[in-house]
């Protein structure tokens, strides 16, 4: 157990102690007396209910699109032979090994005003001026999306790559239409990857932070962005504390609710099983 | 058009019914791959303003950067720091994999818990924690501070990685050379990690990239002759596109590219060698 100090030693002092203190700061008032004034700003001021509404929204919104996006890429890629499946898997993986940076400048030379997408749509005479579609929620969005979708793909690929394709030859021999037996058989099967998926998708983006502060341009102000501003501009720990750790209880919350769910949902459908 | 009306394996639709799902698919392969290739080639565009295709081929913006001193201050800056960060946290996190593999004690499971949570707290709740340890400790902008930040945040990484690669390894090894009479620390270094070393270079790699990637808490820790190059990067791209950027975007694309790259390479000669082995 002596092997274990050094790295618990670190990671106790550069982050355990240091985010237990920021605890204790979020329930201290300007003078320095325990108070609550913290949080009950972030209740009376509408402010913070609309930063929390965009957290919230950005979050379902990039949940949603990816599992529009991701569902079918996965199906195919279940459906594919095993060696054109990993050989498609690496346009899953290689965003994923790009930095976040890199990724994210990317977008903005795409989509700023002067952009190629504004260009090629000019160009074609899609549209005539450039559109707007940067610094705001549609730039956000995408730029979200492109993070997290191979956070959903890479569970929910795996659990469909593990269903017995039998299931759905057993269904369509007693009657069932294509569709019918994805729904009833396929679909249920796959659920615990989908879910997992689109729940690490929604925590992760409740914390995000990089992405939606460059291609957000501080329109979309969503809580780390507001947390880092507490800090940076108004040097207000006391906000800023009180800010990260309702974010942490909400991630920590859903995590432990969600799995808690999956979990039951396993439960019964095994039950279920002949 | 014979392929098309195939039906595809277990289900009764033919692949012309699905055609969709393939479009559907590869389009978004497409929107995963491409925007970030796309850099590649605009960061040799000559022109002022980033085009594809770019009309004039030139350097300008490498020249840009290797010309410039705080671009170039930042990228020494990122690299000692994440060669540093491997040097900590690999060998932290194989011990701290090692230890709780081997040990029997009951607090176990809370312990692989606690050194795995700088993975699950928001990075921006982290950043700002250890800002503030840090103004407390003086060690805001020192490299010190910096490389003990990302050592904390790649030991997990490493830790998950060496732990999975020590479930599948036989512990009995280890046993019988402990009863040939090696101490427990050679018989470690000499039977246990040649056999995991491709968990623990790989791992190593990975805290390299952690670090070398890592964008909020050098934000906040970061600064002055040692501010990293996603800082600068970071900041930069919040006033403005600077086409620069599509020159570094393109190395540390073309960088992470050879590390993984080199990654499966060391995983390769692993097979060969456990070939000969069995042989």
């Amino acid at each position: 157990m002596g092997l274990v100090a050094p790295a618990f030693l670190l990671i106790f002092v550069t982050m355990l102690l240091p985010v237990g203190w920021l605890f204790y700061l979020s329930i201290l008032s300007d003078t320095g007396a325990y108070s609550l004034e913290h949080y009950q700003r972030m209740w009376e001021q509408p402010s913070y209910g609309r930063t929390f509404l965009a957290t919230f929204q950005v979050s379902a919104l990039t949940t949603a699109i990816c599992i529009l996006l991701g569902y079918p890429l996965a199906y195919f890629l279940s459906e594919l032979p095993k060696r054109a499946a990993n050989l498609c898997m690496i346009a899953v993986l290689l965003p994923l090994w790009t930095s976040l940076l890199v990724r994210t400048y990317a977008w903005l030379v795409l989509l700023q005003r002067r952009g190629l997408i504004n260009g090629w749509g000019i160009e074609l005479g899609l549209w005539d001026e450039p559109l707007a579609l940067v610094h705001n929620m549609t730039g956000t969005l995408i730029g979200t999306v492109h993070v997290m979708l191979p956070f959903l793909v890479l569970p929910l690929y795996s659990a469909m790559r593990a269903i017995d394709r039998s299931y759905l030859r057993a269904a369509a021999n007693l009657g069932a239409s294509p569709l019918r037996s994805f729904w009833l058989v396929f679909f249920p099967l796959a659920m615990p990857g989908l879910a997992s998926g689109a729940l690490i998708v929604f925590v992760l983006c409740l914390g995000f932070y990089v992405t939606p502060a460059v291609l957000g341009g501080g329109k979309v102000t969503m809580v780390s962005s507001r947390i880092a501003n507490d800090i940076e501009i108004f040097f207000n720990w006391g906000a800023a504390s009180a800010l990260g750790v309702v974010l942490l209880v909400l991630t920590v919350v859903l995590i432990l609710g969600a799995t808690r769910m999956i979990q039951m949902n396993g439960v019964l459908g095994r039950q279920g099983k002949p | 058009m014979k392929w098309l009306a195939q039906t595809v394996t277990d289900t009764q639709v033919t692949r012309g019914a699905r055609l969709w799902l393939y479009v559907l698919a590869v389009i978004v392969m497409i929107f995963l791959v491409v925007p970030t290739l796309l850099v590649i080639p605009m960061s040799f565009s000559g022109a002022q303003y980033l085009e594809f295709p770019p009309r004039q081929w030139s350097l300008r913006w490498y020249l840009s950067f290797f010309n410039s001193p705080s671009w170039m201050q930042a990228t020494a800056t990122s690299l000692k720091a994440a060669l540093m960060t491997s040097l900590v946290a690999t060998p932290f996190a194989t011990m701290a994999a090692y230890g709780l593999h081997v040990s029997r004690v009951r607090y176990v499971n809370l312990m692989t818990m606690l050194l795995l949570t700088p993975m699950v707290i928001p990075v921006i709740l982290i950043g700002i924690g250890v800002f503030y340890a840090y103004v407390k400790l003086a060690l805001v902008n020192t490299m010190l501070g910096l490389v003990l930040a990302h050592s904390m945040l790649a030991i997990p990484v490493v830790m998950m990685v060496v732990g999975s690669a020590l479930k599948t390894f036989d512990m009995d090894q280890e046993l019988v050379a402990r009863s040939l009479g090696a101490s427990r620390l050679k018989a470690f270094l000499m039977v246990t990690l040649p056999q995991i070393r491709f968990s623990v270079v790989s791992g190593a790699v990975l805290a390299f990239l952690t670090s070398f990637d890592e964008i909020i808490v050098s934000l906040f820790v970061s600064g002055g002759d040692n501010s990293t190059l996603t800082r600068n990067m970071f900041n930069a791209l919040r006033d403005q596109v600077d086409p620069t950027i599509a020159a570094i975007s393109t190395m540390i694309i073309g960088v992470t590219t050879l590390l993984l790259v080199f990654t499966q390479f060391v995983g390769q000669k692993k097979t060969v060698d456990s070939v000969e082995v069995a042989n």
